[in-house]
């Protein structure tokens, strides 16, 4: 079992939630129960699990119940009907003082607008949560400058929240929920409040403290980029319900729905895609078998002027041109005679915004290689083309389009 | 003209009133409590000497507005005419008045301005009751105190307190609950006992609020005091009552000034503490 679980968790904000449950088991629209009943529905039967270490994003438009299904995460709200479990515990079990040792030790929140205390300084902010748990003040207050340093703000301990800028404050929210040290992290859009450029570091420093601390992380975000970057897997949510759970590329390239594809179109496909979306199974030939005649014919009948060479473990070796392969053949040289060794080469893992500058410089088609062995190719059209229409350009293989010169 | 007959509720009153006061100790035990507090207090300031007590209070001003010299001096010529007119003891009696029912009206009001911002039906109760002591005018109180606690000084204060607690109860309710839900939030995400966040968010963030309730109480019941000497709280009150009676304008409008210098050196110098005190 994950680190959390959720079941059919539903939310209905309102004075009689029965009568609005009944409608939603008829599967009636979010705007019609409004109607019908004045009752809100906020969470809809969400069921998923989060795995331990895992960094699992919600998305959804505004309204769509984001804030309530976290909230519901650590009983801020109070389930309507289904149930989450933490650990394999049921938190709806749990008495005031179970709930409390919970939220102290396992779960700490990060809020969209910091929830900073105005009248305590940053430092003392930081020690709130092991206050409440009576840590001793020298102890705390070691912790609470540990984790203060661990998001680059040494030095602001005695300065008030007002005195500190947006990203500053938020880095404040976010020693806080550190100081706790819990398994897991829920952050409401805890950078949106952020300029784009601090944010991007804000997120680095994120995957970095992950990669160091392992914590289970909970995050909001209404920038799909921003999912992409930082999340294992993603949710996407509308009304309340849970349309689609995925990886970042479940969710590019195979969108449930008009609603997740809506998402999905703005996205900078440059930062998403990569290397191994766009490239292409290449023609090569193998030089411990193949000669210059064979290379020949294979450029002839593909239509291609250079093609790459490899040994027999398909080890990236070189490219030939078609010119120097037919003096090859006039003048009886073999192919590592004529190689030339010098390749344009890209791992598959690079984004598409870094392709653009090799591939726009290369004459001749551009090879993906990992751990040495050639993985495809890129031609110059592929990348453009990947770039409007979002098309995985790999999975269409009849294309031999070649290269110019 | 009307098909009914009256209603009894006078001779209602009457008979409510006779029971309660039946109830031993409900009523002795206050009172003795007040007349200590206020006799105490009132001997305790007279025995300050003139002089001591405003050059302790001009300091204070001057500490209290971050070292400026317009209340602090405002303070010292002041008190330098109220004595001069020969109101000094008059003045320490209405201080002891105003301070003791303000020091009441904030022990009850403010737990009571807690409960309100805790629980809904509290809120829903006592909302009306603070809205009639509100309306009801100043006068109307005097007949209960005297009728439960005789003349003087305590029903003095029991009728001041009467008037004057409704602000800082609002205040505080107002306070807690004008208190941000994120703050509350993550107060209660970090696992605070409702004790905690009321003593470490909630309150601290109120302070501004309540103050200016106690604020708003200590002025009311300075305004009581006139009215209070009606039936026998001694002070600067009875000296106005007097003129009044009398048809003394010189001697009214005298004390009359006292009054007012008291009442803005009160309010000058509650306000500037809640300012100091605020967050940098
Ligand atoms: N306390 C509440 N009382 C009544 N309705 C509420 C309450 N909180 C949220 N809702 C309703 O529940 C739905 C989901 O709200 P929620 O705040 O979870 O959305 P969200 O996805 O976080 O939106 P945003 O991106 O704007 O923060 C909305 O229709 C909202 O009106
Ligand atoms: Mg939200």
């Amino acid at each position: 079992m994950g680190k959390i679980k959720v079941e059919n968790l539903t939310k209905i904000f309102g004075k009689k939630p029965k009568k609005a449950l009944e409608l939603l088991n008829k599967n009636t629209s979010k705007d019609e129960i409004l109607k019908q009943t004045g009752m809100t529905v906020g969470v809809n039967q969400a069921s998923f699990e989060v795995q331990d270490g895992e960094i699992f994003v919600i998305m959804g438009l505004s309204g769509s119940g984001k804030s309530t299904l976290v909230r519901l995460l650590n009983r801020l709200i109070e389930p309507t009907t289904g149930n989450v479990w933490i650990d394999g515990v049921d938190l709806a079990a749990m008495g005031a003082k179970e709930l409390r040792e919970v939220r102290r030790k396992k779960l700490s929140m990060v809020f969209q607008k910091f929830g900073l205390f105005p009248f305590r300084t940053v430092l003392e902010n930081v020690e709130y949560g092991l206050e409440v748990q009576g840590v001793e003040k020298d102890e705390r207050k070691a912790t609470a400058i540990s984790s203060l340093e661990l998001v680059g703000l040494s030095g602001y301990e005695h300065m008030y929240p007002n005195e500190l800028s947006g990203g500053m404050q938020q880095r404040v929210g976010l020693a806080r929920a550190l100081a706790n040290d819990p398994d897991v992290l829920l952050m409401d859009e805890a950078f949106s409040a952020l300029d784009p450029l601090i944010r991007k570091d804000m997120q680095d420093e994120l995957l970095d403290l992950q990669q160091k601390m392992q914590k289970t992380i909970i995050f909001i975000t209404h920038d799909l980029d921003e999912a992409l970057r930082i999340g294992d897997r993603i949710t996407i949510m509308k009304d309340g319900s849970i349309v689609q759970i995925g990886t970042p590329e479940d969710i590019l390239t195979n969108p449930e729905n008009d609603y997740v594809e809506r998402f999905v179109e703005d996205v900078d496909r440059s930062k998403v895609f990569t290397a191994s979306h766009v490239m292409k199974r290449p023609e090569t030939v193998n030089a411990e078998k193949d000669g210059p005649r064979v290379a020949m014919q294979r450029m002839k009948d593909t239509g291609i002027s250079s093609i790459y060479v490899t040994n027999r473990k398909k080890e990236l070796l070189g490219i030939v041109s078609a010119e120097e392969v037919s003096k090859a053949v006039k003048e009886n040289h073999s192919l590592l005679d004529i190689i030339e060794k010098n390749v344009p080469t890209v791992h598959p893992d690079t984004p598409l915004h870094e392709l653009f500058d090799v591939v726009s410089t290369s004459p001749i088609p551009v090879a993906v290689v990992e751990d040495g062995l050639l993985k495809g190719i890129i031609i110059r059209g592929a990348v453009l083309a990947a770039l409007s229409s979002g098309q995985e350009v790999n999975k269409d293989e009849s294309t031999t389009e070649a290269s110019a010169s | 003209m009307s098909l009914l007959p009256r209603l009894p509720l006078a001779d209602g009153i009457d008979a409510f009133v006779d029971w309660l006061k039946g109830i031993d100790g409900l009523f002795d035990v206050p009172k003795e409590f007040i007349g200590f507090t206020v006799t105490h207090l009132s001997n305790g300031l007279s025995a300050i000497p003139a002089w001591l007590f405003i050059l302790l209070l001009t300091g204070l001003a001057f500490f209290a507005t971050k070292k400026k010299f317009g209340l602090p001096a405002f303070v010292f010529f002041g008190f330098m005419l109220i004595e001069n007119l020969g109101y000094w003891s008059d003045m320490m009696l209405t201080l002891s008045l105003v301070l003791t029912s303000a020091g009441i009206s904030v022990i009850l009001g403010i737990p009571f301005g807690i409960w309100m911002a805790k629980n809904k039906t509290v809120e829903s109760i006592i909302t009306p009751i603070l809205d009639f002591m509100q309306t009801m005018p100043a006068f109307v109180y005097l007949i209960p105190a005297v009728v439960f606690f005789g003349i003087g000084m305590v029903p003095g204060v029991i009728a001041s307190v009467i008037f004057a607690m409704p602000p800082t109860v609002r205040l505080t309710n107002l306070g807690i609950r004008q208190v941000s839900t994120e703050l509350i939030e993550a107060s209660d995400a970090f696992g605070s006992t409702p004790f905690q966040k009321l003593f470490k968010v909630q309150l601290p963030m109120a302070k501004k609020t309540i103050m200016a309730g106690v604020n708003q109480s200590i002025m009311l019941a300075l305004s009581m005091v006139v009215i209070a000497s009606m039936i026998g709280a001694s002070g600067l009150g009875t000296k106005v009552y007097y003129a009044v009676g009398r048809n003394d304008a010189g001697g009214g409008f005298e004390a009359g000034i006292a009054l007012v210098i008291l009442a803005i050196i009160l309010d000058r110098l509650t306000q500037s503490f809640n300012r100091q005190k605020g967050v940098a």
